[in-house]
């Protein structure tokens, strides 16, 4: 009996390693009904319940070495240009333009943010994570992907700011 | 109640009867100024040491890199020795740094680190050192404290009396300890009386980049050369050598190379000999070595197989090179901060001789010679003699200078460090050593400009200085106070493989140029993928090349398809993050070579050849943020002839 039920582990077994190398079927992934949390939320009322990437807070410089940019009507098209160079080496990796990947998508944060934050962001992650309440919430709405200091200069970053504006 | 005081006052008495008696006990030993040794080793957590202190390694073939005073260990720079832990003769970036004239190979016997300087002093740009049995110099780059040159040399054969460099840096010396035959040849053993020769190796470094070239190699008699030193100041130009088996025994050196009451210090003009080759002097020699460079923009070492090296028989150049009758086999050959004293340590004789550079000029301008080796002038003993240390020990060893006058050797056989007076040869102090100390280091103690603060000895055996290990313990270092009158054994500390010598220098001449980054504009590596845009697989027959990028925290791309056994698959992986202390790691499963560590803005490589159908995870192996953990990708391994297309994607 042992041997017959062997042998049929065998031929099985045997039979799973020819369906190798071949597409198989898509399989549903499993999924579990969650039941809503019934514990309490305790408010604090200076946190907004919208999503820290959709708030709009156009007062808020941030922490950091730029405490004030003046943008001019007309964007300029050469430092937008530099700008991108700029962000598709040092930014795309976590950012990309028009979809949320591993940070935020550029497009419209002049519409959410100071252009002093979003620079502030890019020139000193480390301590806006720390002290600036949305970047903090940030950091957490983006699964604790910590925003890395790529070391840009304040011009570069600058640059990045404009290419943000043809967005 | 009043018991209670009382017994509270007869113990606060006691105490102070005791600690008082503590006192006077201590003060008795080590002197009424005597200090906390804790206190002076003790580096508050985050402070910085005062000095680096590069250690060599031994026969782990690297060189490790400590804080002192506090002993601690900050890096292992793998130089002669592959090193899994960064990769280093495992990546493919790497690997031809270690090829050789018998090909790869993946170990030697690291001995003498040497820092460089300028005008006679440590300027902190590089650290050289020989790696023994296969007879090389590296040379370590301290703004990334990464090897980045290594120079085989030819006609050598334990390669000890280096890697010593001069004034200006302007050579590195590489001596031979055994003499063979030169060029190599099949011949009788016994015949080596006369017929071997003994090559010292004079390696030019460019004062810009660098970069090493042996500018020439001088044959000597077949004799072992053990140390060397270069002149300074007043000495710069020559170079100084000790030898033994003078007898040129070839078999049971033990007793046969012990015989002759003298041996010699060889005094080379190096100077001279330049001048004669840079006029055309010297015989261009058939011969081959190999000289690897690891050159920083590519981020790549290329080796190059050299075919000749220009060689000069000392006949060629009278006046060039002369013998000191220096007693029983000397080992140390150490030169003052003044340039004037030459000290020689007969490790078999009962005192320390020291010669005069000026005695010996004079002796030379006199022609006063006692007779010659192979045509080369032997001074007389006397004529050159400076003073000895007598009888200040057993065995000694290797001396060290301080800023303060007085010269500290190590002896082996005494177990102890001595300390002496330059010019009145006067024992002033004596500390043992536990146990067994062969060389020390005073930072700077070679060169013009010696800070005396510390003594740190390396000790040839541990025995029970800390927790036991099995039969194989740690090798042993000591820490001494040398500021005082009296030197103060403050620390033990372990280290990295049997230290033969270390280069101390003040943290201040390095740590400003300390790279902490590579720039990502400047990586030239042939395979960088410096733009995320720009991951991507591409196949070529059978090789298949990733171009994948890593930042906090994932791969591009984290899944591949169409890779197929019996493919060679390499991975080129840039580090994208321009942030310090960001590096990332990669392994793959079933890898038959070592993971690797990319710094920010480096990229590297290494091979993979899938063995096995089914799908194979790879992650990151260095902790790099909080979403570490989930920095991992697959590939799908197809059977050899299946047709599926070559896929790549993150994130979809």
């Amino acid at each position: 009996m042992k041997i017959v039920f062997k042998s049929m582990v065998l031929l099985f077994s045997l039979l799973l390693v020819s369906c190798g190398g071949k597409e198989e079927k898509k399989k549903e992934g499993f999924s579990v009904k969650r039941q809503k949390t019934t514990e309490k939320v305790v408010e604090t009322p200076a946190v907004s319940e919208t999503k820290a990437s959709e708030r709009v807070d156009l007062s808020n410089k941030g922490v950091g070495p730029v405490t004030s940019v003046a943008l001019n009507e007309a964007i300029d098209d050469a430092m937008a240009a530099s700008g991108k160079e700029v962000f598709d080496q040092m930014c795309m990796a976590c950012h990309r333009v028009g979809k949320k990947f591993i940070g935020p998508a550029p497009n419209g944060i002049l519409e959410r943010r100071t252009p002093e934050w979003v620079m502030n962001m890019i020139l000193n992650p480390d301590q806006m994570v720390k002290e600036d309440l949305l970047a903090k919430d940030l950091l957490i709405e983006f699964n604790g992907s910590p925003m890395a200091n790529q070391g840009l200069t304040e011009e570069q970053a600058r640059a990045v700011l404009e290419y943000f504006r043809t967005l | 109640m009043k018991k209670i005081s009382y017994s509270i006052l007869t113990l606060l008495g006691l105490a102070m009867v005791f600690t008082s008696c503590n006192q006077q006990g201590k003060s008795a030993s080590n002197g009424a100024l005597s200090s906390n040794a804790a206190e002076k080793v003790y580096v508050a957590p985050g402070e910085h040491d005062e000095f680096y202190a590069f250690m060599s390694g031994g026969f782990s073939g690297q060189l490790a890199v400590y804080g002192l005073p506090s002993g601690r260990l900050f890096k292992v720079i793998p130089v002669f020795s592959q090193d899994a832990e960064k990769a280093y003769g495992y990546n493919e970036e790497t690997k031809p740094m270690l090829n050789t004239s018998f090909g790869f190979v993946p170990w030697d016997d690291a001995h003498h680190p040497d820092i460089s300087q300028t005008n006679g002093e440590l300027d902190g740009r590089y650290v050289f050192i020989n790696g023994n049995n296969t007879p090389r110099i590296a040379k370590i780059d301290l703004t990334t404290f990464e090897t980045t040159e290594i120079i085989e040399i030819p006609n050598t054969a334990g390669n000890h009396s280096s890697s010593y460099v001069t004034d200006n840096t302007e050579y590195v010396v590489a001596g031979t300890r055994f003499s063979i035959p030169v060029p190599q040849r099949d011949m009788p053993i016994n015949e080596y009386k006369g017929n071997f020769k003994g090559a010292l190796s004079f390696i030019s470094v460019d004062p810009e980049d660098g970069g090493m070239d042996i500018k020439f190699q001088v044959l000597m008699p077949g004799f072992d050369y053990d140390k060397a030193h270069p002149g300074r100041g007043k000495s710069h130009g020559w170079f100084f050598f000790t030898t033994y088996n003078t007898e040129e025994a070839n078999s049971l050196l033990e007793v046969n190379a012990s015989q002759n009451d003298k041996d010699f210090i060889a005094a080379v003009n190096w100077k001279k000999i330049e001048e004669y080759v840079n006029n055309g002097g010297g015989t261009i020699m058939p011969t081959n070595y190999a000289h690897n460079v690891y050159d920083e923009h590519t981020q790549s070492a290329t080796s190059t197989m050299m075919k000749e090296v220009l060689m000069v028989n000392p006949s060629e150049v009278p006046g060039a090179i002369y013998f000191l009758p220096t007693p029983k086999s000397p080992h140390g050959c150490d030169v003052d901060p003044t340039g004037e004293y030459i000290v020689g340590s007969g490790k078999l004789s009962a005192n320390v001789t020291v010669h005069s550079f000026t005695k010996m000029l004079d002796a030379i301008e006199n022609k006063k010679f006692a007779g010659d080796a192979y045509g080369i002038p032997i001074l007389n003993f006397e004529d050159v003699l400076a003073g000895s240390v007598e009888q200040p020990g057993l065995g000694p060893l290797h001396t060290e200078f301080d800023n303060k006058g007085n010269a500290y050797t190590s002896f082996f056989i005494s177990s102890e460090i001595v300390k002496w007076k330059l010019g009145t040869w006067e024992v002033v102090d004596r500390q043992p050593s536990y146990y067994s100390i062969g060389h020390l280091m005073i930072p700077g103690g070679n060169s013009q400009k010696p800070f005396g603060k510390y003594v740190v000895g390396m000790n040839k055996i541990t025995k029970d200085r800390y927790l036991p290990t099995g039969p194989e313990v740690t090798q042993s270092a000591q820490l001494y106070d040398i500021s005082g009158d009296k030197m103060e054994l403050l620390l033990d500390f372990p280290t990295v493989g049997e230290p033969h010598y270390a280069a101390g220098i003040p943290a201040d001449l390095i740590k400003p140029n300390s790279k902490k980054i590579y720039n990502l504009s400047e990586n030239k590596h042939k395979y960088a993928t410096t733009s995320d845009a720009d991951a991507r697989v591409e196949r070529n027959g059978k090789e298949v090349h990733i171009y994948m990028t890593t930042i906090r925290s994932h791969f591009n791309p984290d899944n591949i398809e169409g890779v197929k056994v019996g493919d060679k698959v390499y991975f080129h992986v840039t580090n994208l993050e321009q942030d310090y202390d960001v590096p990332h790691g990669i392994s793959m499963i079933g890898a038959n070579t070592s993971e690797l560590l990319i710094m920010p803005g480096q990229t590297e490589s290494f091979v993979w050849e899938p063995k096995r159908v089914g799908v194979w995870p790879f992650y990151c192996t260095d902790f790099c943020s909080a979403l570490h953990q989930e920095m991992q990708g697959y590939i799908r391994v197809s059977p050899a002839d299946s047709d599926i297309d070559l896929s790549w994607s993150l994130g979809e």
